[in-house]
């Protein structure tokens, strides 16, 4: 049995409300901060732009290299490969355009957009604009299960250790976080910094203690994040990980909203707090262990785009996720086609790109924030 | 002494809380707290600092689970404490005390929020007219557009409220909504209560500890002391002088408004004379 709904009357009459009564309310104080949100067509357009960038750089990307190969002859290896038809280019050269460059460049995208996300989800959770799985130390949880798979030999496979370990890191972290005191910002960089310190040791001491010769260098650059190692099973962990956790999370991303203005709020929108925030968590600690272990520790990625994303759409996660995830997956693709041919032949870690790229607008948003707290 | 017994009989339509607990580290922050009061009114919930009168809001609208057996708060025939969490936020809504944001939120972003009960994961807004309806509500329409952090205390507060209001609740409980006025918003704030309670019978119960509003504008107060109810009734009779020493520990004096007649207090440290 369920009782009609109050309807708030609108009201025509003159009513407190409107500064009608014996105190009018300032009517347009400060009005020129209005903001810069797009609507309509122009959100629209936001979106097919992103929607239609990112196939267009995917063509473009496996274009690109350093084997000389011409840009037709790519594509038509790509079409004659999706045809079922023999292909145009000698089976080396094919195998470089196929093989490498395609599952380079499709890997990519499905990190970059997992990256932005999980920094949107992260920075919803923790209400913090500066929180990003590289520094609340998610991704450095996430080489230590990595890495350890691999060297201890431990039977997991390095994606669900490098969950484990992204888990783990991310749980560590917020503990701390509390422990200081109402957690804050600050205080969450402060033990995700911290977390992330201690990761970082005990992921060089394995690899110190374990590698030999000339896999250090291999080692070292997967640690600094790499895509190079990008072939059809990784394109298969990153897409299937990235599309199976996205889309419920875009459905779902109302509750994302609710923790706009902290957990009590969220509850009284009807969220159960507890449980939302460890399965917000989780999904984060999934995403990002599935970059790290097929691309090592990519940082930044997280921090900059839904940053950018929330000042075109809004505050909606509904919108914000899905923009994210395209803007995301593009922005990862030329990261990564600059780190592999701006040095050619010798190829730069993309994790140094997106550093010397983000670090500095990590900086511009600290600084904008600087009058507060 | 004031007590109870000045409470008016209640119907199955008026709001009922019943043995409402919360314990932290085994101290009772609210202790077994029931009271009646007719729908369509305003309570003040007053006490002083520490009383409990936060949770106590918190524990009615469920943002925080109660411990005390056989816990309830009736309102309407229903208990909102056995509804889901979805049905009891379509019920129910709770104005914070001062809400902070760290992101760039505009003020009609923020009041949308409170649609989020309502939202399913098929469906999108499509709610504009109910946000339109609380922000004019809560005299927060003109700055639709703004960035909630751009906002005065005063006007952030009426945000909150309309995101409440936009939540189209029966029971609409606000937490010291008065800390961050000045005076002629406080009694804007009121007024416009006074207003949703004519036009939509709606429920209000307000924390305050400021005791001369809470005489002034309520119709009920439920005066908490250590997280127990000291007294409750009709105001402004259910408090008078020896409850206000020994809940505020302070000396109090009666006088009547020569406007409305209704009483004022005027209080004097205890142990100070007047003249």
């Amino acid at each position: 049995m369920t009782s009609t709904r109050i309807r708030l009357p609108v009201p025509s009459a003159p009513s407190v409300a409107e500064g009608a009564g014996e105190n009018p309310m300032p009517a347009t104080p400060r009005a020129s901060r209005r903001s810069s949100r797009l609507r309509g067509g122009p959100r629209a357009a936001v979106y097919v732009a992103a929607a239609t960038t990112l196939p267009a750089s995917v063509l473009l990307a496996v274009g690109i290299g350093s084997a000389g190969i011409g840009i037709i002859d790519v594509w038509q290896t790509v079409v004659a490969h999706l045809a079922g038809m023999p292909s145009p280019l000698s089976p080396l050269r094919d195998g470089i355009v196929w093989d490498i460059r395609l599952t380079r460049v499709l890997t990519a995208a499905a990190v970059g957009a997992a990256l932005a996300v999980s920094g949107a989800v992260m920075q919803a959770l923790t209400r913090n604009v500066l929180a990003d799985p590289y520094l609340l130390g998610l991704s450095s949880g996430a080489s230590v299960g990595a890495v350890a798979a691999l060297m201890l030999g431990v039977a997991i496979m390095p994606t669900v250790a490098a969950f484990l370990g992204a888990l783990a890191a991310l749980t560590l972290t917020l503990l701390l976080a509390r422990s200081l005191g109402p957690i804050s910002p600050s205080r969450t960089i402060l033990a995700g910094i911290t977390v992330s310190a201690f990761g970082v040791a005990v992921t060089s001491f394995l690899i110190f203690w374990n590698v030999q010769g000339d896999s250090y260098r291999e080692v070292l650059n997967w640690l600094m994040g790499s895509l190079a190692g990008s072939g059809w099973a990784t394109v298969a962990v990153s897409w299937a990980v990235t599309a199976v956790i996205g889309i419920p999370l875009v459905l779902g991303a109302r509750v994302l909203d609710a923790f706009a203005f902290g957990d009590t709020a969220a509850a009284s929108l009807g969220i159960h707090v507890t449980r939302a925030r460890w399965i917000f968590l989780a999904v984060v600690a999934l995403l990002t262990g599935m970059a790290v272990a097929v691309s090592g520790a990519i940082g930044f990625i997280g921090l900059v785009l839904p940053n950018a994303a929330r000042l075109l759409v809004g505050f909606r996660h509904r919108l914000i996720l899905p923009l994210c995830a395209l803007a995301g997956a593009t922005f990862m693709i030329w990261v990564d086609t600059g780190a592999r041919t701006l040095f050619a032949p010798r190829e730069l870690p993309v994790g140094i790109m997106t550093a010397l790229v983000g670090a500095p607008i990590f900086a511009l948003v600290l600084w904008r924030h600087r009058s507060r707290s | 002494m004031t007590a109870a017994s000045a409470m008016p009989a209640v119907s199955a339509h008026d709001l009922s809380v019943h043995g409402l607990s919360y314990a932290v580290r085994g101290k009772m922050l609210v202790d077994d707290v029931s009271f009646d009061v007719p729908a369509g009114t305003l309570t003040a919930l007053i006490g002083p600092n520490g009383a409990g009168k936060s949770t106590l809001l918190r524990l009615m609208n469920g943002a925080l689970a109660s411990n005390g057996e056989g816990a309830a708060v009736m309102l309407g025939g229903r208990d909102l404490l056995r509804l889901s969490r979805r049905e009891r936020a379509k019920t129910v809504a709770l104005v914070e005390q001062q809400s902070t944001i760290e992101f760039a939120v505009t003020v009609r972003e923020a009041v949308a929020l409170g649609r989020i009960p309502f939202r399913r994961w098929w469906a999108g807004a499509g709610d504009d007219r109910v946000i339109d309806d609380a922000l004019r509500l809560a005299g927060a329409g003109a700055w639709a557009d703004r960035q909630v952090a751009t906002l005065s205390g005063g006007e952030r507060q009426r945000v909150t409220l309309a995101r409440a209001l936009a939540q189209q609740p029966r029971l609409l409980l606000l937490d010291e909504p008065t800390n961050h006025l000045d005076i002629a918003a406080q009694l804007d704030l009121f007024a416009l209560l006074r207003d949703l309670i004519d036009r939509t019978h709606l429920t209000v119960v307000v924390a305050l500890h400021d005791l001369s509003a809470a005489l002034n504008d309520s119709d009920y107060v439920v005066v908490l002391s250590g997280g127990r109810v000291v007294a409750s009734g009709v105001t402004p009779d259910a408090v008078d002088a020896d409850l206000i020493r020994r809940v505020y520990g302070v000396e109090a004096a009666f006088v009547a408004d020569p406007g409305s007649g209704r009483p004022v207090v005027i209080f004097r440290r205890l142990g100070d004379v007047g003249d």
